[in-house]
């Protein structure tokens, strides 16, 4: 006979209806208006509309600011080492094909310090959210450049002003081989950020998305401008990836049809940083995923001890 | 002290086929076969090795390995090959130096000497067509090698391996060692049925030619041996080969993770661990487990425990570097309470070092390496059939204790190839599915017993479980520590957890004599070079025993009381030490053996050492010299 994980999840009688109140843990501890705070209430939303089960639920974030989130959450969580969610989560996605996983990074984190995991888990394509926070700084340790600050913006590191131009995440993630969802919102619209969250977690595959975060504290000014003049961002509006609320079609005019299939619009769109947007840039759902490809049912004890016993006579003297 | 072949008092001169024909009788033989890389000399020293376990001879093997793939060929830094030790009875060590030395080349020949790894008194066969090659540098080079080893007893044999392979095989490359093996068939009278099965079996994914062509060669050298060579040695078999197997270190590591019910491992390409991962990968696949070759050893690391926090305890194996890039996510396991297991195959030291001999270098690194207090179980098998069960109780206890078990081996046990009982796998080893029941209400995810520090893990997709691991200090219910007492009671409830390990460990016995002159302690590989040491000094009269440490966090119980029934304590291990008689060096400063640090720390015994740091296990007659300069310099003898 074979177990397959899902059988290790012992049966909760199934008619409980989850209310926001169900996913919230400790009472979050960023500073006042924080970009985080508003992942959170999006990320409960979600978990609300979709109905996932808190103890099925995984959250695993790094080290930072933004990796604080998996203790606010009323779910599974994992509050790691910095730069180091992605492998953590990936060995819980293996073993475990049944439960949600999301991962929540900062920019440091996840394009610096984990910089090698990016682009691994990316390749692997397992099944998960990842969310990149990115509020162009380094917060928790106070103000030092981070790989996408913009070139010339002062840090406690760099006080001349960050030397390089910024690193573009997206740009990055859609040249990596076998990428299969590339996003980006803002924290500063709920709407928006809901929508992609949710068009992420629907996704089969790792799902990348780069959340435009707000930094009160150290980088206040950098999306300024941009909160306050929608007209310097567009959305990308298409039905196979996030189609663009009702209620912002009038606040930001600029809507851009692109087809999520279309990878190189996605890099030409990711590449050029005159302008912010906003929406799905990729999406390929039939790309290989590592957890299904190396999924196989697993055997019994006494199974294993047959295949062991089989392997050893090969041994017997 | 080395053991000489010929003149060995149980040597017997007599008879065989022809008078010409001369058989010596030991209960012990050492042969070495080397060529250049890519010349399979290691695949005749296995199978060699292998026939003579099946034939009932005590064997040990140990590889005879250069650090690149193809390094240049006739060269002494190429050599390749294998080191195969035969007895009568169990064989537990290398040995000293070799009895008989084959090498497909005189450079890589060169290299086996110059190392001073054949006995004087050695025989040697040696492929001739160097000798007469038609570029003039290489007969040079035979020549030059031939006048330095005639300083020596050796009796060269010389063997025209080419030209009698070219009567078969169009390339000889590919067919020497057959023929070498025909040879050493011959000379130790190996039983041809079983060497003919056991070549079948290694080229059985191969077409049937091949095996054919190869039992062609093994023929050929058999009797061109019988035909020119007059001198053959019995090690008879005196061991029953039933219920017995036969396999390296990382094989028993692989083998022993899959009876004790792990089905994930992750890992990272990294000498000489990685083959642990080269038999799981077929091995895994079969019953639905995985092995994750991840993108780095960090990696390996967190996938593991991510997969151990979401259900049955992982493991991750590497070797002296990736250990050091690992220790940040051991130090996690530590702090979240999540089991694992790391098997650390040692090799030589400090950074790249020796990546294919063996050390026992990192067992301070294992121990210490991570940040802040990281109380583990850090255990050593001592041979190959120990590596085979640590891995049983290594994954139990780490799933007991919630701990992190690194277990240490080293390349000497990961590629030394060894006859062990069969064990009867049990399907209790497998321990039994993580407990998933509905948490009871209020029951917080650290629910430490005040005694034991011991607590039930919440594993994901269990009711009523949802918390929060984190890495920072925290307190019963993970939440993040703001409060100062948390964590003073946090770091006492995962050091108490050694303590109640340490208590369910047996006093380790002692081999030899409970009281005398020397006790000399040892860990790891070492241990059947340090008993054979033991068993020499003994012979001689001298009071000298030894014992031999599987856990070394927590260290097993008892050691202080037995150090004190011995006049002096010391310990032997492969790994840096400073001579007392070294310029500089004094009592103060000086810096010894990592085991001796940890004894002289933990029962305030003024334990001394002896170490060498050579790439190569450590031979039972320089410890026996040891032994018995220690006791007289002591004046205790």
């Amino acid at each position: 006979m074979s177990i397959s994980c899902c059988s290790l999840l012992t049966p909760v009688e199934d008619d409980r209806e989850f209310t926001l109140d169900d996913y919230e843990g400790a009472p979050p501890r960023w500073c006042s208006g924080c970009g985080d705070h508003s992942v959170l209430t999006a990320a409960q939303r979600l978990l609300k509309d979709e109905q996932l089960k808190p103890e099925e639920t995984v959250f695993v974030s790094g080290i930072g600011c933004s990796s604080r989130f998996p203790h606010y959450m009323n779910t599974y969580g994992f509050h790691g080492l910095h730069g180091r969610a992605l492998p953590v989560a990936t060995g819980v996605k293996l073993n475990r094909p049944d439960l949600n996983v999301f991962v929540v990074m900062g920019d440091g984190d996840c394009v610096s310090i984990g910089a090698g995991h990016w682009m691994h888990a990316t390749r692997y394509n397992v099944d998960m959210v990842a969310m990149m926070l990115d509020n162009n700084i380094y917060g928790l340790t106070k103000m030092q450049t981070s790989p996408t600050t913009p070139q010339g913006y002062k840090s406690n590191t760099q006080p001349q002003g960050s030397w390089l131009p910024a690193l573009n995440p997206l740009e990055a993630t859609l040249g990596i081989t076998n990428a299969s969802f590339v996003a980006q919102t803002a924290e500063w619209i709920p709407a928006h950020l809901f929508a992609t969250l949710q068009a992420a977690y629907r996704h089969r595959g790792f799902s990348f998305v780069r959340v435009l975060q707000r930094c009160p504290v150290f980088t206040e000014d950098i999306y300024l401008d941009a909160v306050r003049n929608p007209e310097m961002i567009d959305m990308l509006d298409h039905p196979d990836g996030v189609e663009v609320p009702d209620s912002l079609r009038q606040i930001y005019p600029n809507q851009l049809r692109h087809d999520p299939l279309n990878l190189s619009a996605a890099r030409d769109f990711a590449a050029d940083t005159s302008r912010i947007r906003l929406g799905v840039f990729f999406r390929d759902e039939t790309l290989p995923r590592y957890e299904e490809t190396r999924h196989l049912p697993l055997h019994t004890a006494e199974d294993k001890i047959r295949v062991l016993n089989e392997e050893l006579d090969s041994y017997a003297v | 002290m080395t053991r000489a072949l010929v003149g060995d008092d149980t040597a017997v001169k007599a008879g065989l086929e022809t008078s010409r024909v001369h058989t010596i009788r030991s209960p012990q033989c050492t042969v070495e076969v080397v060529s250049d890389s890519g010349e399979g000399a290691q695949k005749c020293g296995q199978t060699f090795g292998a026939v003579s376990a099946k034939m009932g001879n005590g064997v040990w093997t140990v590889e005879i390995i250069p650090a690149e793939i193809q390094p240049p060929p006739r060269s002494p830094a190429g050599a390749s090959g294998n080191r195969i030790r035969i007895g009568e009875d169990v064989v537990t060590n290398w040995g000293d130096r070799t009895n008989v030395c084959i090498a497909f080349n005189e450079q890589v020949l060169l290299a086996r000497h110059l190392l001073d790894s054949i006995e004087d008194d050695a025989i040697i066969l040696v492929e001739n067509m160097w000798a007469t090659h038609k570029d003039e540098d290489i007969r040079a080079e035979w020549a030059a090698v031939m006048e330095k080893l005639g300083t020596r007893n050796y009796r060269i044999i010389e063997v025209p391996m080419e030209e009698e392979c070219l009567t078969i095989v169009d390339d000889p490359r590919k067919g020497k060692n057959m023929f070498v093996l025909g040879i050493l068939c011959w000379m130790f009278d190996r039983d041809m049925e079983i060497t003919r099965g056991q070549i079948a079996h290694a080229f059985r994914k191969k077409a049937p030619e091949v095996t054919q062509r190869n039992h062609d060669l093994l023929e050929l050298g058999y009797s061109w041996a019988d035909a020119n060579l007059d001198v053959r040695i019995e090690v008879r078999p005196g061991l029953s080969a039933e219920n017995t197997l036969v396999m390296n270190g990382n094989q028993a590591i692989a083998y022993g993770a899959v009876a004790a019910g792990m089905d994930l491992m992750a890992m990272y390409p990294i000498t000489p661990a990685t083959s642990v991962s080269h038999q799981l990968g077929e091995m895994f696949y079969k019953f639905g487990g995985v092995v994750h070759q991840a993108e780095d050893e960090i990696a390996a690391a967190g996938v593991a425990i991510g997969a151990s926090y979401s259900g049955k305890v992982a493991f991750t194996i590497t070797s002296g570097p990736g250990l050091a890039l690992k220790t940040e996510f051991l130090g996690l396991s530590v702090m979240t309470e999540i089991p694992l297991v790391v098997v650390n195959v040692q090799r030589g030291g400090p950074s790249t070092g020796l990546p294919t001999k063996v050390e026992q270098s990192d067992l301070l690194a294992a121990m210490f390496g991570q940040p802040g207090d990281a109380p583990h179980v850090v255990m050593a098998p001592a041979t190959i059939e120990e590596c085979f069960h640590a891995m049983i109780t290594a994954r139990r206890i780490a799933e007991t204790f919630r701990t992190l078990v690194i277990v240490m081996t080293d390349a000497n046990l990961a590629t030394g190839v060894q006859p062990f009982p069969r064990p009867t796998l049990d399907p209790a080893w497998q321990g039994s599915r993580p407990d998933m029941s509905p948490v009871p209400e209020g029951k917080p995810p650290y629910d430490w017993d005040e005694q034991t520090g011991l607590s039930r893990r919440f594993i994901p997709g269990t009711a009523g479980g949802m918390h929060t691991l984190t890495g920072l200090a925290h307190d019963e219910n993970s939440r993040v520590a703001y409060a100062s007492a948390v964590n003073q009671k946090s770091s006492t409830m995962r050091s108490r957890k050694m303590a109640v390990l340490h208590s369910t460990l047996r006093p380790p016995s002692v081999y030899g004599a409970e009281s005398g002159d020397l006790l000399v302690v040892g860990w790891g590989s070492t241990k059947g070079a340090i008993e054979e040491a033991v068993d020499r000094a003994r012979e001689e009269g001298l009071s000298a025993a030894s014992v031999h440490l599987r856990f070394l966090s927590p260290l097993e119980p008892g050691l202080k009381a037995m150090f004190s029934r011995f006049k002096k304590v010391m310990t032997v291990e492969i790994n840096y030490s400073d001579e007392p008689d070294m310029p500089y060096i004094t009592d103060e400063n000086r810096r010894r053996g990592q085991l001796a640090w940890l004894l002289r720390a933990q029962t305030l015994v003024d334990v001394d050492c002896w170490t060498r740091v050579l790439g190569e296990p450590l031979q039972p007659g320089a410890i026996h010299q040891v032994i018995r300069a220690r006791i007289s310099k002591g004046g205790v003898a």
